[in-house]
């Protein structure tokens, strides 16, 4: 009842203003009639008694507007009319609109986008079912790296761990799908019959994988990836058909839903059991660190107590349970979470990211603080008046508020916009490893975000501006500015330049540095030519190359087909291509070494004769690899020569002699010492490398990259040497085909990532904090013109006037400097992890960035400097 | 501005109310005048409290109000006590007696 009463009540007066307000007025004016009724009765004339009725009432207008204030419609009602009279000023004032949504839309969509892009990554849960159980395993080596873990080692965890619920291997895999145009090379996994369970998921379709399947020589199945299937026809029936990898047949079992996401391989297309287990024999493939191990923590169990478990297991082997030596666990194992897994080698370049928008929206907040308070100067004269008719300060703040309000959710509104833009660039820009990529999307979420940030902002930039602009103070303002208030005004907007100043520094040196870093990284010797070199992986695939000397045998007629391709100079192949994410590692035993058990590792490379060459690393000393370094000469290795430095301190390595992936197998002589070449990444001193041909190694590679040297530019060549390889055999993939300047600037896109966002935000900072400045001192020489006259009249010269002006906005530039270098000192201690041999505190960047910013300080001072110094003290004094 | 002396002690403006239009429905200004007279000038009733708190008791149904014809031809708004305005009455009016009591006994004992 009460309620019904609530709302039809409040409803009609929202509704029937005018009528409600008629009635309101009605009952008033009953009520000093009746009032004056009373004062007449006692004698008083109906005038005076109508008068003194009404100041009993405490003017009609404050009783009828205390009874307006009451009710839930007054709050609608009132937020309507603020609403509305906002939208007034706002359109009245379009300059001053336009660039404070303007700069709202920048800070906003940049922050938008910005989320959108690391929401996937580091605050959203991942998207399995309870995913903060969900743990990657990996051994560590003797030498406290981490290494892939071995199925022996899975074996034993899976048999012994308590604290875990499941487990799964898996590894990578690029099968070849047959039965099309064009031969096509799939991303694809292996995987023990546990990994789905594990994650949480089921297939859409079909079945998931059994302990039947996962068995050595169990059957050829395959579950497949929502998108291949779709492109298979995605047919429901898809189940229990064929599909041919690699020449042989595969029944497909099952479908995955399209919502699944394969974070350990997104791209992924099809999965096939892993069917280890068959031999645990040391030189068995059991015993090879090549897999990863992820798990599912028991409900209860938490991460720490997991550890301890697999501490515990490590250090205790069991006899029914031997292990290998180079698999012993000694060194433990190291758990992780999936996550962390997932985002560790992001996050630093994100959360540099994160920290730089914050900056930057800081910035734009500022900014609109500012073109507010100037704003609230303006208006004076109108809060004064509305105060003098009764509005409370509340009301006045209320109306301040709703027009920031209104500011910020325009901004945020073209803000989305501008995120949208701002997410394509950043997916297009992304570095390689941002992982869950096809998440970063404008969503829910992310409207959430924006919508949120723009109330916060609206209210943020409002409350200084409104809580100023309706001080009490204010009644003084009908009649003038007073002095005080304007004083007041000129610091807030003054300290307020100085945070954008101080702010923009730290985003400007920030970018400073991690640019300065990036051209040094880039001109580090990787130990090779790029320039003229184009690469391409080859897959040799089907069974009718399943012997050694028949995959050597098209790597021999392959390359003399490419070597024929006119503009072609040189070309080779070798098992692993620096800076590609190509990682192939084994140990090496020297003979000499008293402790033969463990003797370090060295990145492996098979290569063809001309390897050298085509790459153009140079031998430092003996002599290359060669045509006669063939199965059946004594084997030869060339290495690299930071291998012979800590190999072999001071002496001779050439006629040395080690073994090499094989504890037990053939020695290989030491012939000669090449470059150093930079493998994984450029930031990365070179590590151990070992070089032996391809008929020399223990197997004849099946996945292997083209180097070609070109005549011109070698992008150019792609389409004729894909053309020459398929003419050898046109059933071979040809996949990631790149320049190798295009690998070197891939290998840096994380930190290039960061350092566009950076430099993109820097500039609109740099800009954002000249219009500041030169904002306030428009203002300060309007507000002076009286004073300026004054001195010019008292003999100062245009000269004196200039420096005068100038000096009042560096004093201010000069503060935020001064500010801006301690925050950036505390600031770009976060960056380090960006940098690359380059102090965060480098004294160039820091000098080329004060230089900078005083620079354009003084070109945003030097308009108002200007104006000021031209105004005629005969003018400005008779204006008064 | 009223002096504080001779506000309405919060929270009672309500049952002052209740309890003048039990008497016979009223007119606002009629409300303020009984108050005034009844308590003898202790309380002076701001019009602009006494119309907010009538609409407030109007609309939780604690009064209905009525539009009049008065005799100079203006239109009056006479308010009258519901039965759950009533109810409310003699809660409020009990809950009022048994706190002043106390507050009288604390008074007496501390003399």
């Amino acid at each position: 009842m009460s309620l019904w009463r609530q709302l039809s009540r409040g409803l009609r007066v929202l509704i029937h203003r005018a009528e409600a307000d008629r009635d309101l007025d009605a009952e008033v004016e009953h009520w000093l009639d009746q009032a004056a009724a009373d004062l007449a009765a006692s004698g008083l004339s109906p005038e005076e008694a109508r008068r003194a009725a009404r100041v009993k009432l405490g003017g009609t207008l404050s009783a009828r507007e205390q009874v307006r204030e009451h009710g839930w419609e007054r709050v609608v009602g009132g937020a309507a009319a603020d609403l509305t009279y906002a939208a007034r000023r706002l359109r009245k004032d379009a300059a001053f609109t336009l660039l404070a949504v303007l700069t709202l839309a920048l800070g906003i969509g940049a922050a938008t986008a910005i989320f959108s892009t690391v929401n996937p990554v580091l605050f959203e849960r991942l998207p399995y079912p309870d995913p903060q159980r969900l743990m990657t395993i990996s051994d560590v080596g003797g030498s406290g790296a981490r290494l892939d873990v071995t199925y022996g080692t899975y074996r034993e965890v899976a048999q012994r761990s308590h604290a875990l619920a499941s487990l799964a291997v898996l590894k990578a895999w690029q099968p070849t799908l047959g039965g099309l145009d064009v031969p096509e090379r799939l991303d694809a996994q292996r995987v023990s019959a546990g990994y789905f369970r594990t994650l949480g998921v089921e297939p859409l379709l079909g079945r998931d994988f059994t302990p039947a399947d996962d068995r050595p020589k169990g059957p050829d199945v395959v579950v497949l990836g929502h998108a291949l299937w779709r492109r298979l026809g995605g047919n429901t029936d898809i189940v229990g058909r064929i599909v041919t990898l690699d020449d042989t047949p595969f029944t497909v079992i099952g479908v995955m839903p399209e919502r699944f996401e394969n974070l350990l391989a997104p791209s992924a297309q099809v999965w096939a059991p892993l069917q280890y287990g068959e031999s645990f024999a040391p030189d068995s493939r059991e015993w090879g660190h090549h897999l990863r191990m992820v798990g599912r923590l028991r409900p209860g169990m938490d991460r720490e107590a997991a550890a301890r478990e697999l501490t515990t297991i490590a250090g205790s082997p069991l006899p029914e349970l031997p292990r290998v030596p180079w698999a012993d666990l000694s060194g433990g194992v190291l758990l992780s979470s999936l996550r962390d897994e997932v985002t560790q080698g992001v996050r630093p370049a994100l959360l540099a990211v994160v920290a730089a928008v914050l900056l930057l929206l800081a910035i734009t907040g500022v900014n609109v603080t500012n073109l507010l308070l100037a704003r609230g100067a303006q208006r004076r004269g109108e809060f004064a008046m509305r105060a003098a008719l009764g509005a409370g300060r509340a009301r006045l703040v209320r109306q301040l508020l709703t027009e920031s309000l209104l500011l910020a959710v325009l901004g945020g509104a073209l803000g989305l916009a501008v995120a949208e833009l701002g997410v394509r660039a950043l997916v297009a820009l992304s570095p390689a490893g941002l992982p869950r990529l096809d998440a970063i999307r404008v969503d829910i979420a992310v409207l959430g975000f924006a919508l949120a940030l723009s109330a916060v902002i609206g209210i943020g930039v409002g409350i200084v501006p409104a809580l100023q602009a309706s001080t009490p103070g204010l009644r003084a303002g009908v009649e003038r500015n007073s002095r005080r208030s304007v004083g007041d005004y000129r610091r807030t907007r003054g300290s307020l330049v100085v945070a954008e100043v101080a702010l923009a520094l730290v985003l400007l040196v920030s970018a400073g540095l991690l640019f300065r870093s990036l051209s040094r990284l880039l001109a580090v010797d990787t130990g090779f030519d790029d320039a003229p070199l184009l690469t391409m992986q080859v897959q040799v695939t089907g069974h009718r190359y399943d012997a050694d000397s028949v995959r050597y045998g098209f790597l021999e007629r392959s390359l003399d087909a490419v070597r024929g391709v006119p503009g072609v100079a040189a070309a080779a192949y070798t098992s692993q291509l620096p800076l590609s994410d190509d990682l192939d590692v084994y140990g090496v035993h020297l003979e000499r070494e008293t402790d033969p058990a463990n003797d370090g590792a060295a990145l492996r490379y098979a290569v063809t004769p001309g390897y050298f060459a085509a790459m153009g690393i140079p031998l430092r000393t003996g002599r290359l690899l060669g045509e006669h370094d063939g199965v059946h000469s004594p084997r030869s290795v060339v290495v690299s020569e930071a291998f012979a430095r800590s190999a072999f301190p001071g002496g001779d390595p050439i006629g040395q002699r080690l073994r090499f992936g094989d504890p037990e197998g053939d020695w290989y002589t030491i012939v000669g010492v090449v470059g150093d070449v930079r493998q994984t990444a450029l930031g990365l001193t070179s590590a151990n490398a070992l070089y032996v041909t391809p008929t020399q190694w223990h197997w004849v590679d099946r996945r292997v990259s083209l180097v070609v040297r070109g005549r011109g530019v070698p992008a150019t060549l792609a389409p004729a040497v894909r053309a020459a390889i398929w003419s050898v055999d046109k059933d071979q993939p040809v996949v990631r085909v790149a320049t190798m300047r295009e690998l070197v600037e891939a290998s840096v896109a994380d930190r290039r990532f960061a350092l566009i966002v950076f430099e993109a935000f820097g500039v609109a900072a740099l800009t954002l904090a000249a219009i500041g400045l030169y904002g306030i001192l428009s203002v300060s020489v309007t507000e002076r013109t009286r004073e300026i006259g004054v001195r010019s009249a008292l003999g100062a010269s245009s000269r004196d006037i200039l420096r005068l002006v100038l000096r009042q906005g560096m004093v201010l530039t000069a503060v935020g400097v001064a500010l801006g270098l301690v925050l950036a000192w505390a600031a770009t201690r976060s960056l380090a992890a960006l940098l690359f041999e380059l102090p965060p505190l480098d004294p160039v960047t820091y000098g080329s960035v004060v230089t900078l910013l005083l620079g354009v300080s003084v070109l945003a001072c030097w308009g108002p400097a200007w104006r000021a110094a031209r105004l005629d003290p005969a003018i400005t004094l008779r204006a008064e | 501005m009223d002096r504080p002396n001779t506000d309405v002690i919060q929270g009672t403006l309500d049952l002052l109310l209740l309890k003048t239009l039990s008497l016979e429905p009223m007119h606002g200004y009629g409300i303020a005048r009984r108050i005034e007279q009844i308590s003898r000038g202790v309380f002076k009733v701001n019009p602009g409290s006494l119309l907010t708190a009538l609409q407030r008791l109007e609309r939780a149904g604690s009064v209905d109000a009525e539009w009049r014809q008065t005799e100079n031809a203006r239109r009056a708004k006479v308010y009258a006590l519901t039965r759950a305005g009533r109810k409310q009455l003699t809660a409020e009016a009990a809950d009022w007696t048994r706190r002043a009591g106390a507050v009288a006994r604390l008074l007496h004992t501390e003399s």
